[in-house]
């Protein structure tokens, strides 16, 4: 084998055993003595605790222990779990106990742990666990919330503003004064849930060594580690975090939850290895998710319809804890002005706490409703100064000649947000190119006179990925001349090990049957920091990049001196080393790998280092920006609001693409999630905050029926940042979906003069504004 | 979410399952199980015992007899799907049913439990109430009739007792060349009727309605049908205006409000549904 | 209360004579009692179709069904598709080549329920695949890639069919 790995669509090395059924989930995971756990949970938003009665539970045959708050260790009864990107916006930055104490704050908070012989009679005795709740008034909507007088979600913090911040640069009052164009709107954007189709999990066994092993279905297996240590007051090497294969993430599973320690508690108390498998209505309750944004928004222009400025504030539902600081409200405040030159901004932020799970990134992690809001002002600023949304968008995006391009803002990584590279005219143009945008009026037309109703819309996007600070990668040459690789990643079906392996392959020369890559186990790889943010190809790429080159010269240097050979005249073929002059000889990997361990009892060379390793930890200087647009066509119908997607044309640039057989797996399943959260998806809580949407059969997730192929062009614009030029890819579809549909329905229904400000759009709600439309112009 | 603790009974006869219904006072019939155990896995019933009736082979069956189709109660979905007598005379019920969940879901689901379950929005149930069905029930007095329009009491309630057991459902036909239609709106392919609608029409040869029965599914806790649009009718030639004229009367009907919908939406459905649904079988009259 | 029977079960070709608490579904008397975890539970209350397994040969939610309703029944599940350790059976290959997974955890399912379609409808159109796994979740990916795969399996199967 030989030639170039990276930029082919190289089949995944993790497929066999998925499709085969040797896939092993944390479920999957058997243990001999396990023990099986369910959660007691909160049934009301807001209570006080006054007692726990677990004597029916205890005395339920199978039953071997119920822990509560009281029954906790010192550390887990005052540790709170961590806040895991603090930030001094926060006034009251709380986050959980690990079990609620004497007050719950949301349904679904755990409130004590029972621990049985099958999950089945957990159950049971969970049902027998009597807690005597006084019931608080509960906050359910953000907006009510933050109102004068709101009771608070916290019964001792005076009010539910956890945390104000601004973000703002330019002259924004000059921009505002001196417009020629000044259009005002009021958004709301609802995102929903992760809904990864495998549920939270962990099984925790303790050795005979004291060693605490956690196999969990999480993205940070590391932040595990550390958390768990902290919390359970034990030396962090006496803890293993393993993410086994874990079935989706999107979110969710990168934030530390509170079951975990509580498991972990109970398994060192018991001794026995313990299993707890989250069902589907609990990840309704007690996984965090995505939820509301109310946006106030003006927008100001000039004559020619550039842009000048844009202020306003935002309401944001963090839920009834903060677990993520104000990362998602602030990564949602940056994005805002996306991909054009916007010479002022302000914006006021308001965080909320209410009675309701918190909220924490899930894929987009915000930028999808900064996207929204932008898009549909530009579009609504179109429509004012009757210009083609295209047009407006043409004349205000920044030009690849300005790149990098410094926006004015501080991103969520510290750093200034600056775009390191990209070619916005040009993806905007192949995403015209592609959807057949410029005949579209054509086609509507003759869709209308058919009586049928057909609009488009556009989204366009940057996004800040690959964040730091690292994420390290060991390559090794092994005796037998496989190669092994070791990286702190932590994959849900990204196909992070084909592509370490890829770039290992290439640089190597080793056929991919022969790298073996372990991910996701702290054991293996001791420092990590997790996948989310789309950030693993952009920061372990390059660190297996920088370690197999590494490899690759000690490689050389073994065998240059074996042959007794000059380096340049050495080429790695196929798991050797050829030397191309002379008598042409050639020697394994493996004999190389053998050798560079050197004889027992003898001494290396001056100078000269064992082993044919190395480690390596790209530490990227700040986010790579991708970008993309995607444009959208659907057919609306008025009389019962349903809408179809017709066509569905991306333009995408993240870099150098490693395969892009992934990337194209990626932007479909992201567009997807993207046209749920448009479409279908919304996260129900009735004015008690009580969760009313907690099966699959009320929650709707989009199926095979409802998501179109999507057809995508790739334009790689490698990042300077990083010696692959690679950015993230796994969000780019989820980010403007939402933007470029609602835009295109409201084009649909522009012959009803229907305006479209929020997402979901659902049939009813759809139907309801063709009626208030109609209405008001027929009062 | 794993199912409570209950006894397990697996009767062979009809006989057998009635002998346990009249001595178990918390028992849930087991059928095809699509709803009864995500139920059970829930939590959302809590029998002492689950009668399984699977095994009583004598509820299986599809016999046609001089215009009168009879389905026994655990007659499958998927059965009734691929029946080449019920795609040939009652084309309503074999366009209804692909609309029954996903395969998986007709592979084990019956009409039985189907028609016993009584979801508002249930397909097979909506056309029970379009073809006035009648209902076979046995209990321990022997076994009785019920017409379909008195099956239904409230909402996912029937009125068998507590110890009869549906046995089977027949369906009157239409005459060759009837006019049929079944449209339904719904959130997602499969998914519960949001609003449905059936329509079946018989006209004489001037094209003039002699017969209409219009059904509204998933509307009202329990199918309706509207009997004012139906008169209205009789004596009349079809038009999709003059359907639409008619079917405004559908807004009238009670409707559901509930997560997925609110009432008057139903209720605009229901207009735009039994529209659609009339035109459809208008189109049809006469192609037998 | 935790009555329990015996049953005799065929699943992917071996016999398995088990005593099973009667109220256990079928999927957890697979996955735990039998250590037959290639089958998954997604929702547990029959939507996702992860948990899908061919019941005397149609496709049907494990987690709807009691273990003891599989007594002298036959089930194929996700461990019994390919036909040796060494080889996979087309439908398995055509997932792969086409990208129709990423996390897996839906795939068991997939599989399940197009194998059965595609054995009752060889030449499928791509509405037809499509409205055949509506009752089949996937979060990762967006459908295309096992859409593709269902119909690149179908022609596999054909020429497969032919040849022989």
């Amino acid at each position: 084998m030989s030639g170039k790995s990276i930029g082919a669509r190289v089949l995944r090395t993790e497929d066999a055993r998925l499709l085969t059924g040797r896939g092993e989930f944390v479920d999957d995971i058997r243990l001999p003595g396990m023990l099986h756990a369910a959660f007691v949970r909160a049934s009301f938003a807001h209570a006080r605790i006054h007692g726990v009665d677990a004597s029916a539970a205890l005395a339920l045959p199978g039953v071997r222990a119920v822990l509560t708050w009281a029954d906790l260790s010192r550390g887990l009864q005052t540790t709170r779990l961590p806040s895991l990107v603090p930030n001094p916006y926060s006034k009251f930055p709380r986050t959980q106990l690990a079990l609620a104490k004497d007050e719950v704050c949301y349904v679904g908070e755990a409130v004590a742990i029972v621990v049985a012989d099958s999950r089945h009679v957990a159950e049971d005795a969970a049902a027998l666990v009597s807690v005597d709740y006084e019931p608080l008034p509960a906050m359910s909507d953000c907006r009510d919330a933050v109102a004068e007088g709101a009771a608070p979600a916290h019964a001792d913090l005076p009010d539910n503003k956890a945390a104000t911040f601004k973000t703002a640069y330019g002259d924004v009052a000059a921009a505002f004064a001196g417009a020629a164009h000044l259009i005002k709107e009021a958004l709301w954007i609802h995102r929903g849930c992760g809904q990864a189709l495998e549920c939270r999990g962990v099984v925790t066994d303790v050795g005979r060594d004291g060693m605490l092993t956690v196999w969990s279905s999480t993205q940070t297996p590391h932040l595990e580690k550390r958390v768990l240590a902290d919390l359970l007051q034990r030396k962090p090497d006496t803890i293993r975090v393993i993410a086994p294969d874990v079935g989706g993430g999107f979110g969710p599973k990168a934030i530390f939850y509170g079951e975990d320690a509580i498991v972990a508690a109970a398994a060192l108390r018991l001794k026995r290895p313990i299993k707890w498998i989250e069902d589907r209505r609990e990840h309704f309750l007690a996984t965090t998710q995505e939820r509301d944004q109310y946006w106030s928004l003006e927008i100001a222009l000039d004559a020619d319809a550039k842009l000048r400025g844009v202020r306003g504030t935002m309401l944001h539902d963090t839920g009834a804890y903060m677990p993520w600081g104000v990362v998602m409200p602030y990564i949602a405040a940056t994005t805002v002005p996306g991909p054009y030159i916007l010479p002022a901004y302000d914006l006021d932020v308001t965080v909320a706490y209410t009675n309701k799970v918190p909220t924490t990134p899930v894929r987009g992690a915000g930028r999808p409703q900064a996207v929204f809001v932008m898009e549909r002002l530009l579009d609504s600023a179109a429509r004012a100064l009757n210009i083609d949304p295209a047009e407006i968008r043409r004349r205000n995006l920044i030009q690849p000649e300005q790149m990098p391009y410094k926006v004015g803002l501080t991103f969520r990584d510290g750093k200034p947000v600056i775009y390191d590279s990209g070619d916005y005219p040009a993806a905007f143009g192949k995403a015209i190119e592609l959807s057949a945008y410029a005949d579209f009026p054509q086609r509507q037309k003759r869709a209308r006179e058919e009586g049928r109703y057909i609009g488009i819309g556009i989204g366009s996007y940057v996004e800040g990925t690959g964040l730091g600070p690292f994420e390290g990668v060991r390559v090794a040459v092994e005796d037998d001349g496989t190669i092994s690789v070791q990286s702190g990643a932590a994959p849900q079906g990204q196909g992070h090990k084909t592509m370490l392996a890829q770039i290992v392959a290439e640089q190597l020369q080793v056929p991919m049957t022969q790298i073996h890559v372990t991910v996701g186990d702290t054991a293996a790889f001791p420092m990590g920091i997790g996948t989310f943010a789309s950030r693993v190809t952009a920061n372990a790429g390059p660190s297996a990049l920088l370690a197999a080159r590494t490899v690759r010269d000690k490689i050389l240097e073994t065998a240059s001196r074996i042959l007794d050979a000059k380096v340049e005249d050495l080429v790695l073929d196929d798991g050797k080393v050829d030397l191309r002059t002379g008598n042409r000889r050639a020697v394994s990997l493996g004999d190389l790998a053998k050798a560079s361990q050197g004889f027992p009892g003898f001494s290396f060379a001056p100078g000269q280092t064992p082993g044919l390793e190395h480690t390596a930890y790209f530490t990227p200087p700040q986010a790579a920006y991708c970008n993309g647009t995607h444009i959208v066509e659907v057919e609306a119908d008025p009389e019962t609001g349903a809408v179809k997607i017709l066509n569905y044309a991306v333009a995408h640039d993240s870099g150098t693409l490693i395969n892009p057989l992934i990337v194209d797996g990626q932007i479909q399943g992201g567009v997807a999630h993207g046209i749920g959260n448009t479409l279908l998806e919304w996260m129900g809580y009735d004015t008690n905050a009580q969760p009313v949407t907690t099966t699959f059969a009320d929650y709707l997730l989009p199926s095979a029926c409802e998501i179109p192929f999507v057809d995508a062009v790739h334009i790689e614009t490698p990042s300077p940042l990083n010696p692959l030029g690679v950015k993230g890819a796994g969000e780019g579809g989820t980010i403007p979906a939402a933007a470029a549909i609602v835009a295109a329905v409201e084009n649909a229904l522009d012959p009803f003069s229907v305006k479209l400000n929020e997402s979901p759009i659902t049939p009813d709600r759809i139907v309801a504004a063709i009626d208030k439309a109609r209405r008001r112009k027929h009062p | 979410m794993k199912p409570p603790p209950f006894r397990y009974h697996d009767p062979r006869t009809v006989d057998e399952a009635i002998g346990l219904l009249s001595t178990l006072d918390n028992a849930k019939v087991l059928a095809g199980g699509q709803s009864l155990m995500p139920m059970l896995n829930m939590r959302y019933v809590l029998p002492d015992d689950v009668i399984d009736i699977n095994k009583i082979a004598a509820l299986c069956y599809i016999r046609e007899t001089d215009g009168v189709i009879e389905f026994g109660a655990m007659t499958r979905q998927r059965d009734i799907e691929f029946s080449d007598v019920v795609k040939a005379r009652f084309p309503i019920i074999h366009e209804a049913i692909l609309n029954v969940g996903h395969r998986q879901t007709r592979n084990r689901g019956t009409i039985g439990g189907s028609l016993c379950h009584l979801d508002p929005s249930a397909e097979l149930v909506t056309m029970a109430a379009a073809h006035d069905a009648v209902v076979t029930v046995a209990g321990p007095n022997g076994t009785r009739e019920i017409p379909f329009a008195q099956f239904p009491v409230t909402f996912m309630t029937t009125a068998i007792e507590a110890n009869e057991l549906v046995t089977g459902v027949r369906f009157p036909r239409w005459p060759a060349g009837h006019g049929y239609g079944f449209v339904e709106f719904a959130r997602r392919h499969g998914d519960f009727a949001i609003a449905s609608a059936a329509a079946l029409l018989e006209t004489d040869s001037n094209g003039k309605i002699t017969r209409a029965s219009v059904t509204l599914g998933g509307v009202s806790v329990t199918p309706v049908r509207v009997r004012a649009v139906e008169q209205a009718l009789i004596g009349q030639k079809g038009s999709e205006d003059f359907f639409r004229e008619v079917c405004e009367e559908c807004r009238k009907v009670a409707a559901i409000d509930d997560v997925h919908a609110p009432a008057n939406y139903r209720q605009h459905l229901a207009t735009v549904m039994s529209r659609r649904a009339l035109v459809a079988a208008l189109g049809r009259v006469g192609k037998a | 209360m935790s009555e329990t029977r015996k049953i005799a079960v065929t699943i992917n070709g071996k016999r398995y004579e088990e005593e099973v608490e009667v109220r256990w579904t079928l999927a957890d008397f697979m996955r735990q009692q039998l250590g037959l975890t290639g089958t998954h539970l997604g929702c547990e209350h029959g939507v996702c179709g992860a948990c899908t397994i061919l019941f005397d040969g149609y496709s049907a939610r494990s987690c709807l069904m009691l273990a003891v309703q599989a007594d002298g029944h036959e089930i194929l599940t996700v461990e019994g598709i390919a036909p040796s350790e060494e080889q996979m059976h087309p439908l398995q290959e055509a997932f792969r080549d086409n990208h129709g997974l990423q996390c897996g955890f839906c795939t068991p399912g997939m599989l399940t329920t197009l194998l059965e379609f595609l054995r009752d409808n060889p030449d499928p159109t791509e509405q037809e695949v499509r409205i055949a796994i509506s009752g089949n979740l996937c979060r990762c990916t967006g459908y295309q890639g096992i859409v593709a795969a269902a119909l690149d399996a179908a022609q596999r199967l054909k020429a497969a069919k032919e040849a022989s």
